[in-house]
């Protein structure tokens, strides 16, 4: 049984064609996010199976309920679907106990419920008199979610919950989040323009662009599999390289590269490889292999991303550890490892 | 659905008065117009409103900028206290101010006197909007004036007096449309404008043509005023660096013009809260000595509440479908209602009310000297001021909060009363105080619009000091100058706060 189907939306605001037939299955338990740029309409999606929107066509199913399509819409006060918006939305006029129980009818906000509630989302029971703004920004997304799963949700929707967070405090609020999650056994949807959240929080990744669903797969599918040169930049580094391809071997700047078996069916001919950073590895220099010069070295202290120019002008991006940083200038000796993608 | 209607509903309703002014003059034609406009009396009262205006806006300017500059920018000892004294005029009610100093000198009751007076009442609308504005001035742009070679005076007047502009042109729009509506103080000082005029011939021919048409010329004069403000505004932008900055310029030692600036700005205080004040508890003590009238005073001052809760409400359940489709559903349409109700804003009491009461006696005759009337007309004039607090209050509501109860199993209804109407509470109180203030001071539309026998507050100290006797009229003057307190300090608190009001 599927926990969140959506068949074939579209929906356009004015001349704008916001979604342009999206399909998703969600299993129940499920965790999946929808990775997008900014303005790809993945917040869009998110509110139609919200109800706050009505597409234009096609159809959202619930637990296998029809919610939206078929000429009928459930509002959204009817679906049961959590829903955690960006910087969580604490309503300001409510303590922390008013928010999380907030949903719930009047005689099941008992202080069995709220303790539930705030262990579940391992909150201190003192907080529960505290007001929004004297929350953490954790705290306050804890809180948000500990209130979007107290009525019991099938299916939870967060629309970039933590793009509110400092850099440093967004890795571990999603792990907690997708903890909690799992904790409720609870469907989700998270919407997200940030590849390192959507890869390590969700169990498939739905790259979104201009209103379509590109690929559906698992995050670490996703990353090696891309399944076009836009999918395989958007989810990470590329450095993409014209080859000529002969039986299962790509020939380019950086020598020949084996092709990922997934690939391996291409027809021969000319292709472009992708090759991605952390698969360069730099050699001192050496009599065979491709040579190249160290242009320019960003430092971020456990890695470091290093540009190289081949001796044909060509640039490759490389992703070394910290004790492997060269110096800019020096001459090295490439080599790829594992396998590449090819695009035509 | 519902919303869009009641919010076009008031809109059409804030526009009546203008409707009815324009609607007036297109039917009189040009040459009845011509007619009643040409004489030597309008040429009179236009000399005299226009030198009115630029005494007191320039007046009200100086003094503005000047006060706002001591308090915020130098080392003035005891800045607070005189940012309280300087935002303090605006308690004391115009009308009040003048019949502290014409019961004191009819020395007043010339032009420099009307300047001196008007002035003294209106400049903190000048000044407030300054100090906000200094406050809100990000101090990096003097220092890098400062840091690129220009001198102290020219980095002031070169960036932060042009960062200021809009509240500067802002404040001085203000005390010009305030000057064009002044009724009851330019009465009191003898020195005819085109709204006492406007009162005189109402009072005389009641609506007559000659009233209506002077009416034309102010609600012209009103709206000129706009668009100069409009057109010296320009397109100029005036970046603002976050929500206030954190740090504070350093302040310009007065050093040795110390005491010359203490002392100017402790006369400056004595004449415009000294003089009046010291003359109402003159006429106090000498109007108790005769019969303190505590039987018309509780009753004046029930109306008076009563009038003034009834409008604050009315105008804060008209305020809200327009402030909602405002913020709410941004757009052409919505702008342009939004622009009907703020109207008001820039015609005087005295239109108002005689628009009212033509409309009334035209179209609703049973209207006409009734209590809903008079609410109406409160409401319809002081509107922006309900509209502008529960405006800025929604805009920080976020909609998705709504999104969120929805979710959570709450049906459009409920949403509202649990999470809509809590976090609007604050704003749509403290606009409907303003407007309860703004009402029980309010003399002008009152004296035009009340039924037979209303008496409030203002009215019954109008009656009395126009009539010269001050001492009866003192006790009701007090208790005018103490209901003006709290929006006064209000405006000054949020000035600090370095809000424009």
């Amino acid at each position: 049984m599927s926990g969140v189907r959506v068949c074939g939306l579209t929906k356009a605001f004015g001349p704008d064609r916001v979604l342009d037939g999206v399909d998703l299955d969600i299993a129940n338990g499920e965790i999946l996010a929808v990775l997008g740029p900014s303005g790809c309409g993945k917040t869009t999606v998110l509110r139609v199976i919200a109800g706050f929107l009505s597409p234009d066509s096609g159809a959202v199913r619930l637990d296998g309920t029809v919610v939206a399509g078929d000429g009928t819409s459930l509002p959204p006060q009817r679906r049961h679907v959590g829903y955690v918006p960006q910087e969580g939305a604490l309503f300001p006029h409510l303590d922390v106990r008013g928010n999380i129980l907030f949903g719930l009818p009047r005689r099941e906000r008992t202080q069995q419920r709220l303790t539930e509630m705030l262990d579940l989302a391992e909150l201190p029971a003192d907080v529960a008199s505290s007001y929004p703004h004297e929350l953490s920004g954790g705290q306050q997304q804890r809180v948000a979610l500990a209130r979007a799963l107290a009525p019991r949700p099938q299916v939870v929707l967060l629309d970039e919950p933590f793009s509110s967070l400092d850099a440093s405090l967004r890795l571990s609020a999603g792990r907690e989040v997708v903890r909690l999650l799992r904790a409720a056994g609870t469907t989700a949807v998270l919407v997200t323009h940030d590849q390192g959240e959507a890869l390590s929080l969700a169990d498939r990744v739905a790259v979104m662009r201009e209103g379509r669903i590109v690929q559906v797969d698992a995050p670490a599918d996703l990353y090696r599999n891309p399944v076009d040169v836009g999918v395989a930049t958007f989810v990470g580094g590329a450095t993409l390289l014209p080859a000529t391809l002969r039986s299962g071997t790509a020939a380019c700047a950086l020598g020949d590269l084996a092709v990922n078996p997934r690939v391996q069916s291409s027809p021969d001919g000319q292709v472009t490889v992708l090759v991605r950073p952390e698969q360069v590895r730099l050699l001192p220099a050496g009599p065979s292999g491709p040579h190249a010069d160290v242009k320019e070295v960003a430092f971020f202290g456990s890695y470091a991303s290093v540009s190289l120019r081949l001796r044909d002008g060509v640039r490759v991006a490389a992703r070394v550890p910290a004790v492997l940083v060269p110096v800019v200038g020096a001459s090295v000796t490439l080599e790829v490892v594992g396998t590449v993608g090819v695009y035509r | 659905m519902l919303v869009p209607v009641a919010a076009a509903a008031v809109a059409a309703l804030a526009l009546v008065p203008l409707g009815y002014v324009v609607w007036y003059a297109v039917t009189l034609g040009p040459a009845e117009l011509v007619q009643l406009l040409v004489r030597p009396r309008v040429g009179e009262l236009l000399r005299n409103t226009g030198a009115l205006l630029v005494g007191v806006v320039g007046g009200s300017i100086a003094l503005g900028v000047l006060c706002a500059w001591l308090v915020e920018r130098t080392d003035l000892p005891g800045r607070r206290l005189w940012h309280a004294l300087f935002a303090a005029p605006l308690a004391v009610p115009a009308f009040v101010n003048s019949y502290g100093w014409v019961s004191l000198t009819s020395g007043v009751q010339s032009y420099p006197g009307a300047v001196l007076v008007v002035t003294l009442s209106y400049y903190p609308l000048v000044y407030l909007p300054m100090v906000a504005a200094l406050r809100g001035l990000d101090p990096a742009l003097e220092e890098v004036a400062l840091s690129l070679g220009r001198t102290r005076w020219s980095a002031f007047t070169t960036v932060v007096l042009r960062g200021a502009r809009p509240a500067l042109l802002g404040g001085a729009l203000l005390v010009g449309l305030h000057v064009l509506a002044e009724f009851g103080a330019l009465q009191m000082l003898a020195f005819p404008t085109f709204t006492t005029a406007i009162y005189d011939q109402y009072r005389s021919t009641f609506a007559s043509a000659a009233a209506n048409a002077l009416a034309v010329v102010l609600v012209l004069g009103c709206l000129l005023l706009l668009l100069a403000e409009l057109r010296l505004r320009g397109q100029a932008r005036v970046a603002r660096v976050g929500a206030g900055s954190a740090r504070r310029p350093a302040r310009q030692r007065l050093g040795r013009a110390r005491p010359a600036a203490l002392l100017g700005s402790a006369l400056l205080v004595v004449l415009a809260l000294g003089v009046p004040l010291a003359s109402l508890v003159r006429w106090l003590l000498v109007g108790s000595s005769t019969a303190f009238p505590m039987a018309e005073l509780t009753s004046a001052l029930a109306t008076t509440a009563g009038l003034a809760l009834g409008a604050a409400a009315l105008a804060a359940l008209l305020a809200f479908p327009v402030a909602w489709l405002a913020v709410r559903h941004r757009g052409p349409v919505p702008t342009l209602l939004e622009r009907a109700a703020y109207t008001a804003h820039a015609l005087p009491g005295i239109v108002v009310a005689l628009a009212l009461v033509t409309v009334s006696i035209r179209v609703v005759q049973p209207l006409y000297q009734t209590l809903p009337l008079l609410l109406v007309g409160y409401a319809i004039l002081f509107l922006p001021r309900a509209l502008v607090t529960l405006r800025s209050t929604l805009e920080q509501a976020p909609p998705v909060l709504e999104d969120v109860a929805r979710s959570l199993g709450l049906g459009p209804v409920r949403t509202f009363t649990r999470v809509t109407l809590p976090m609007v509470r604050s704003g749509l109180g403290s606009g409907a105080a303003l407007v309860f203030l703004a009402v029980s001071t309010e003399l002008t539309a009152t004296l035009l619009l009340a039924p037979t026998g209303t008496a409030t507050l203002a009215t019954e100290f109008w009656a009395n000091a126009s009539s010269v006797r001050y001492g009866a009229a003192a006790p009701f003057a007090v208790l005018l100058v103490l209901l003006s307190l709290p929006a006064t300090f209000l405006l000054g608190r949020e000035a600090q706060r370095g809000r424009p009001s």
